[in-house]
């Protein structure tokens, strides 16, 4: 395979894996700030006992996938760094207030609901902003004036597509996360919780369906050379709505431990269906990093650069893997852990 | 105001806030292995609640730090993205490396927190090692970044294209191991100061109990000990960079110390305002030949002075008081817990307080200062850069964006940083307040 490709594809994977780690992480924060509203205390208690080990791990993920970037396509920098600058402000500062408050939250007492409040929706708009991005990427939007280059905001407001992918962004989180709290309940063995948080994904899973493909079709006015490469992978979609079906039936499926189905299988399964869709829409994407100027060719670093961020990455996981798989075991595993309530720290 | 001076103001900002909380969970997270240690050797409990205690201030800490570094990150895509053309090219690989360095720092940080119950003694301590090996690694992989900028190598550039890159040539640039030292010593000086200060602050209170002093007079000694240990060894390290810029940016320290003729026999210039019509600096104080001895090792030695280079690559001269400021801290650090470990000596024997309330004072100002001491040294370090991103290579102006709405940008983030600064020593506070330290000793007895 060529650098470039096995580039994009680390990117891919990068950006995959944020996709997942991040719904869950922002989407959990919610719950957490909604389930303490409604005094559900054993759902925000859960919810709290994955977050606080797992939001900087999860953090650390973004900077890695922004700094994989720009190491792997330099040549993208330009462009990202006029176009890009006000949404990713908007969720660094959203960011910066999320993680804080959290941190605050678990250290006063008396402030935590109003703190749990603010954390919990700042949490929840990031997701949405990040997938609005994407529209603003696939042309239509950017105009290129002498060399400066600008984003017709304006337009983008009234676009449906705008829409579509911001309730994309914030239905995908909420459901994946109402998945995930489902299964992370079971485990510690806490059914009634768990069923509510089934209870949300069953909800949320055709909602989410729905604003998927909605968010194709809103495509096709503003880009149409993507939405003829789309047909051309249909076999991908028709796939990833398969793994969807299967996945959202896995709620109803037959146990003989509970009356819940099976939500890991439900959850693994989606993100199956998540990986599919987005190599599809990846590919489609392809060559272009930002229509029409950028292309992953022009954007590519130099194959003696790469070369050593491949063995760095490559030493990097090996270290990590093992530290990695250690922390599961203490905090997915250890059912002590995972019935215990100790927000004390952050 | 135009749009590269924001973004300049934008960047400074958001470093010199995320500096704070770094540079903090740099020196704290060695301190908490420390306790650890101390408390494994010698099997006293005043160490473990003092590493309890500490954790708990390093997740607040860390709830900042870790954000705000996650903004200068990608601010530097997003202001900068000229420089980062080049430095995907050439010295992407610390950073990517500096990844793991957070991966490690994060997931033991996580573990030795949330697991503290369930690990063994032996795995207590090297959960708390990892924390502050990653911590460590992380500054000293920036570090290798950012001496690149002030030493660029490893690159060529044939006809505006870069060629012939090596990795490893860049990130080992002629400056990375003097900056890095320094850069490690002051961290570990500025985490040690800090916790002194804290501790000779509990001191002062009147209504303090025997049980409380002897727990405070250990946090004390353990950080005046390790604090004295690396205000003098910042002292050598900071001579060393020194030396460095001698050899390799002389521009930085003519304008560093004001030095405007090339001489033997250079002065060292103390305080003042250098002054290019005068030639001079005004109403220093000057040790005739000294940087010529520090510099070269002989009073001999040349100096190059300002005048030798074209006034536009010349940095502003303010960055003379600021280096000003951080080598007086460092002397004056140095002093105070000199005279600490001294007192601490000689009244060995004595039951209660060992130190005299004015050092008690002098050591709670110890804090602040080695903080500052940090501020004034990397804003004289980026400052006295300029016109230069890479030395020699870009200039700032050109690696700046050229989108507008930066000065909204700016607005929104300095008010951010000025309520996250009010909010956390707020929860810094009253976290403190409510668990006060006889609640965690009557828990561990
Ligand atoms: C507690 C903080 C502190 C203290 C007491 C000192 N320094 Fe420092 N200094 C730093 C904190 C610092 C720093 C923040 O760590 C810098 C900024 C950039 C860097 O690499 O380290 C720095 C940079 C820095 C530089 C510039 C390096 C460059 O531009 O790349 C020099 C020449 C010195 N220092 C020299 C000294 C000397 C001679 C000191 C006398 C004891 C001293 N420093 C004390
Ligand atoms: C951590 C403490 C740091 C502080 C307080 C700090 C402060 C500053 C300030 C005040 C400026 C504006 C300079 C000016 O325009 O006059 C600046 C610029 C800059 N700094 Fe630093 N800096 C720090 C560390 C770093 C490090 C480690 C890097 C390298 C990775 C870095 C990279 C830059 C860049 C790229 C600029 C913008 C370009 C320029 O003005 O030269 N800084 N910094
Ligand atoms: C010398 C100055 C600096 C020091 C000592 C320093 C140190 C640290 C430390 C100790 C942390 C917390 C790590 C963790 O627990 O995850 C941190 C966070 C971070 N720093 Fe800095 N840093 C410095 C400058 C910079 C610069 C210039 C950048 C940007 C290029 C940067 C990027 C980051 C990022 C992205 C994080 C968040 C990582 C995460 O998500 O966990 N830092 N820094």
């Amino acid at each position: 395979m060529e650098s470039v490709y096995v580039a994009v594809l680390l990117l891919w994977a990068l950006l995959f894996i944020y996709a997942v780690a991040g719904s869950i992480d922002f989407g959990t924060g919610f719950w957490a700030m909604y389930y303490s509203r409604q005094n559900h205390y054993k759902a925000t208690t859960i919810a709290n006992n994955f977050l606080s080990p797992a939001w900087k791990v999860t953090n650390v993920f973004l900077v890695l996938l922004v700094v994989a970037f720009v190491a792997l396509f330099p040549g993208a920098a330009p462009t990202l760094g006029t176009l890009m600058i006000v949404p990713f402000c908007l969720v660094l500062l959203l960011l910066t207030i999320r993680s804080a408050f959290l941190v605050y939250a678990y250290s006063t007492k008396k402030y935590s609901r109003m703190l749990t409040l603010v954390s919990g929706l700042c949490g929840l708009f990031i997701p949405a902003i990040l997938v609005s991005i994407l529209p603003a990427a696939i042309g239509g939007f950017v105009v290129v004036a002498g060399d400066k280059q600008y984003i017709l905001v304006n337009e983008l407001f009234l676009s449906p597509a705008f829409y579509t992918h911001v309730g994309f962004g914030l239905v995908t989180q909420l459901f994946i996360s109402a998945l995930f709290m489902c299964d992370y309940a079971k485990e510690a063995g806490d059914e009634s919780t768990a069923s509510s948080y089934r209870k949300n994904a069953i909800f949320l899973g055709p909602v989410t369906l729905v604003f998927a493909v909605a968010a194709i079709f809103t495509l096709i006015p503003e880009a149409p050379w993507m939405f003829e490469k789309f047909l051309s992978l249909w076999h991908w979609y028709t796939l990833s709505l398969f793994a969807f079906a299967l996945g959202y039936s896995a709620l109803w499926w037959r146990s003989k431990t509970s009356h819940l189905g099976h939500p890991r299988a439900a959850l693994l399964l989606i993100v199956v269906q998540f990986g599919l869709a987005s190599i599809a829409y990846g590919s489609a994407h392809l060559p272009y990093l930002l229509y029409p100027n950028v292309t992953i060719y022009d954007a590519f670093t130099n194959e003696t650069m790469f070369r050593y961020l491949l063995i760095g990455f490559l030493i990097g996981l090996a270290i990590l893997v093992p530290v990695f798989l250690y922390f599961w075991r203490l905090f997915f595993k250890d059912k002590a852990y995972l019935q215990s309530d100790q927000h004390d720290y952050s | 105001m135009d749009h590269v001076l924001l973004a300049r103001m934008l960047f400074g900002t958001s470093m010199a806030f995320h500096i704070i909380f770094a540079t903090l969970t740099v020196g704290l997270s060695l301190m908490i292995f420390f306790a650890e240690w101390m408390r494994a050797l010698r099997n006293d409990l005043d160490y473990a609640i003092l590493a309890k205690r500490l954790t708990k201030g390093l997740a607040i800490l860390l709830g900042v730090a870790i954000p705000t570094g996650t903004i200068v990150a990608i601010m530097l895509s997003l202001l900068w993205p000229g420089f980062m053309e080049i430095v995907g090219q050439v010295i992407a690989l610390p950073f990517q490396i500096e990844i793991f360095a957070f991966f490690l720092e994060s997931l033991f940080l996580a573990i030795y927190v949330y697991a503290a119950d369930r690990l063994s003694p032996a795995m207590r301590i090297i959960s708390s090692f990892f924390i502050a090996f990653g911590a460590v690694a992380s500054a000293v992989l920036i570090t290798s970044a950012h001496s690149w900028m002030n030493t660029p190598r490893g690159f060529d550039i044939i006809d505006g294209q870069i060629e012939n890159v090596n990795p490893l040539a860049a990130a080992l640039s002629p400056s990375f191991w003097s900056t890095s030292y320094h850069v490690v010593s002051t961290a570990y000086m500025t985490g040690a100061f800090v916790l002194c200060a804290v501790a000779a602050f509990k001191l002062l209170k009147p209504s303090i109990t025997a049980a409380e002093v002897r727990y405070h007079q250990k946090g004390l000694m353990l950080a005046l000990v390790f604090g004295f240990l690396m205000s003098v060894w910042t002292g050598f390290t900071g001579h060393d960079t020194t030396v460095m810029l001698y050899e390799e940016i002389p521009i930085k320290l003519a304008a560093a110390e004001g030095l405007f003729d090339t001489q033997t026999n250079a002065p060292l210039t103390i305080l003042g305002t250098p002054s290019p019509e005068a030639n001079e600096v005004i109403g220093g104080l000057e040790f005739p030949g000294l940087l010529s001895w520090l510099a070269t090792g002989s009073t001999d030695g040349v100096v190059q002075g300002l005048n030798d280079f074209p006034v536009e690559q010349w940095p502003p001269l303010f960055v003379h008081t600021l280096f000003n400021v951080m080598v007086g801290i460092g002397f004056a650090l140095i002093a105070v817990s000199g005279l600490g470990l001294l007192f601490s000596f000689f009244r060995r024997k004595q039951d209660g307080i060992r130190f005299p309330k004015w050092l008690l004072i002098a050591l709670v100002a110890a804090g602040p200062l080695a903080m500052i001491g940090i501020e004034t040294g990397w804003i004289f370090s980026c400052t006295g850069r300029q016109p230069w991103i890479i030395f020699g290579v870009q200039t700032t102006a050109e690696a700046a964006t050229t989108s507008g709405n930066l000065g909204l940008l700016f607005f929104l983030f300095s008010t951010l940083y000025l309520v996250l600064l009010i909010l956390t020593s707020f929860v810094m506070y009253f976290y403190f307040k409510r668990n006060p330290l006889r609640q965690d000793m009557s828990a561990f007895r």
